[in-house]
């Protein structure tokens, strides 16, 4: 399960680490952004640990949220060109067999390349 | 040999004994039976494609207002339509951006209007006796329209380069959205089910073919704007009315920091006269090859990377150099068979007929480059041959000294051969003389030197340089070897002179 921490950057102690140590959950960071003033890591956390992993770092004083559907596609919009597969760093995109492009959102970190990359502007990005 | 007319197979349109098959399924049919049964037994092969074709857009007439206007200036929802062209005709092209919404264009106006969706039409003019009104501003939808007739300049090529990158960074272009080193291709046009791959020498296709065009009866011009069958570039140019079109297939796109386009839908049947016809239409995706080049170099002729098959690039992965290499189309095979298979149903209900060209496409002809009268001006006419350099393993000292000496800013770093490695602007070394730093000029030196070399347009130059933010590029020869230094002063003093 994809989940999205957002941290201040005030926050200067190693809240993953101390997360991780703290539940004995072994955790992937997917991705990292962290800037002058906050930051946004998403992570990929055994279904089953999600909410301990939560709470913790809501004890940490960092946000959380879970991503159920990172990516929507507007089907109307969408025309199955294929141009989203080959950006999308996790292969979130792929074609089936009656040449329609498929989606297994459950593996998207959340990047954004396909945003951009789509003719149609067919996808967007859940925030919450 | 077996063979047959147009007129025998609309004739068994009519009486509903066509037989017609996709250009998919016609391809494993000669496979499996050959050519001459498949004269004998099929009698319409459709074809179909769904892509982004810039060179797209629509005639309209608006009607006389009250007073009535010669239209100077027309707007759809804020995009230009030409409107030189009497008092209330416009041309409206799929490219033309709005004014205030760059992710919105002709194309989507043209969506729009065969959706039936209300438009806003702003028309301005200096008046005339005879048309004395000058502003206008209305809301129109496509019924209002006398005439919406989409006239299609280039559409429909019968292949098409596939896209690469080989620099550093991402890249943004109409092929879509290019990752660096060679980290993704994208390709157009729907290979073996193409209406031009199935009929290469132009048999049945040319002016008066009756096509499906974006869902409705539409026709051939004749051969598109730079038709180019001696290199396998056929292109088509083509009219139907928005009026009989469905906006599953004509779709307005964006590509981001590039431009608008429209998605087109195609079908062209191909009546199958004779064996030579048959066998063409018999074509796979392993048969068709295309070209992947780099469009890192942004030249008019981007550097070939490899030959690929159309069969490899919908394989999903190309190998470029020994890497796998991710592939996107840009087309949709999955439009382009519901295309080609809504073709098939129109014909075998008897809504359809096919029509023989009074003009084949020509087969001859070849797409020239733009004349020129002045020559570019290259990186050589403005750089100066006498840049001083510093070794690696210099001290910081030096560097300042040499920068003092030479009132220059930038000194570019030489490693032992006389390669360049980096480079050193006159604030790095300040910066190091501040802190104290006295080590060597390897310590301070940036490492990705951005270069030029004596044959780069001076244009692209100054790209570069406004791209990353800097002032200066060494120029440098075929072994790295440093040749002289070019500034944005001296390119800008070059470009004024002109
Ligand atoms: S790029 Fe957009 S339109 Fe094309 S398949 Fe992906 S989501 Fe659909
Ligand atoms: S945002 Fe798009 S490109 Fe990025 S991981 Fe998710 S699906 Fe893939």
């Amino acid at each position: 399960m994809k989940m999205v921490i957002h941290i201040s950057s005030a926050m200067q102690d190693p809240v993953i680490a101390r997360v991780i140590l703290g539940t004995g959950v072994e955790i992937n960071v997917d991705r990292a952004n962290i800037d002058a003033t906050s930051g946004e890591i998403v992570l990929e956390v055994p279904i089953d640990a999600c909410n301990r992993v939560a709470r913790a770092f809501e004890r940490e004083g960092a946000s959380v949220s879970v991503l159920e559907h990172p990516i929507l596609r507007d089907e109307d919009e969408c025309v199955h060109c294929g141009a989203c597969i080959s950006v999308c760093p996790v292969h979130v995109f792929s074609f089936a067999d009656d040449w329609r492009v498929a989606m297994d959102e459950s593996k998207c970190i959340h990047c954004g390349a396909c945003i951009t990359a789509c003719p149609h502007d067919a996808l967007k990005i859940v925030s919450e | 040999m077996a063979s047959k007319t147009i007129s025998k197979v609309n004739e068994r349109i009519r009486d509903g004994s066509v037989s017609v098959l996709t250009a998919e399924e016609m391809t494993d049919y000669i496979r499996e039976h050959g050519t001459e049964k498949a004269v004998r037994e099929v009698d319409v092969v459709t074809t179909g494609t769904f892509g982004a074709m810039c060179s797209s857009g629509a005639f309209l007439n608006f009607g006389h207002s009250d007073p009535p206007i010669r239209m100077q200036r027309a707007y759809l929802n804020g995009v230009e339509a030409y409107s030189g062209l009497a008092a209330v005709d416009a041309y409206l092209g799929a490219t033309q951006e709005s004014e205030s919404d760059k992710s919105y264009g002709g194309g989507h106006v043209i969506e729009d209007l065969i959706a039936g969706k209300e438009i806003d039409l702003h028309a301005e003019s200096s008046g005339t006796d005879c048309y004395p009104r000058r502003m206008l501003d209305t809301r129109i939808t496509i019924d209002d329209l006398n005439q919406a007739t989409m006239v299609n300049p280039r559409n429909a090529y019968q292949r098409y380069d596939a896209a690469t990158n080989s620099t550093k960074r991402v890249l943004y272009t109409y092929m879509g959205t290019l990752l660096p080193g060679f980290g993704n291709v994208t390709y157009s046009g729907s290979g073996m089910l193409s209406p031009l791959s199935n009929d290469p020498t132009f048999r049945t296709i040319g002016t008066g073919t009756r096509i499906f065009l974006g869902g409705g009866q539409g026709y051939v011009i004749g051969g598109g704007t730079q038709h180019d069958p001696e290199n396998r570039f056929g292109t088509m140019m083509l009219t139907g009315s928005l009026k009989e079109m469905n906006p599953t297939y004509i779709r307005g796109a964006a590509f981001h920091k590039y431009g608008t386009s429209l998605y087109v839908g195609v079908g062209v049947p191909i009546p199958i006269l004779n064996e030579e016809i048959a066998a063409a239409t018999g074509v796979s995706d392993s048969d068709l090859t295309t070209e992947i080049v780099d469009y890192g170099i942004p030249r008019r002729s981007h550097p070939l990377v490899r030959e690929v098959t159309y069969e490899e690039l919908k394989s999903g992965i190309v190998d470029i150099d020994g890497s796998e290499v991710r592939t996107s189309p840009l087309s949709s095979f999955n439009l382009a068979r519901r295309i080609a298979d809504e073709l098939k149903g129109w014909i075998a209900d008897g809504e359809f007929f096919v029509s023989a060209p009074s003009a084949q496409l020509p087969a001859r002809g070849s797409a020239k480059p733009m004349r020129e009268t002045r020559g570019q001006l290259l990186v050589q006419d403005a750089m100066s041959g006498d840049a001083r350099t510093i070794r690696s393993d210099a001290c910081v000292k030096d560097a300042a000294e040499l920068i003092i000496e030479g009132y220059f800013n930038h000194l570019p770093v030489l490693s032992e051969d006389g390669t360049l490695v980096g480079i050193v602007t006159s604030w790095d070394v300040s910066k190091a003389v501040a802190r104290g730093d006295v080590g060597t000029v390897e310590s301070v030196m940036s490492r990705n030197v951005v270069t030029s070399t004596p044959d780069e347009f001076v244009e692209l130059a100054v790209q570069k340089m406004e791209k990353h933010k800097i002032s200066a590029l060494p120029v440098v020869n075929e072994t790295r070897k440093v040749i002289g230094m070019v500034t944005s002063g001296d390119l800008n003093k070059l470009l004024v002179r002109r």
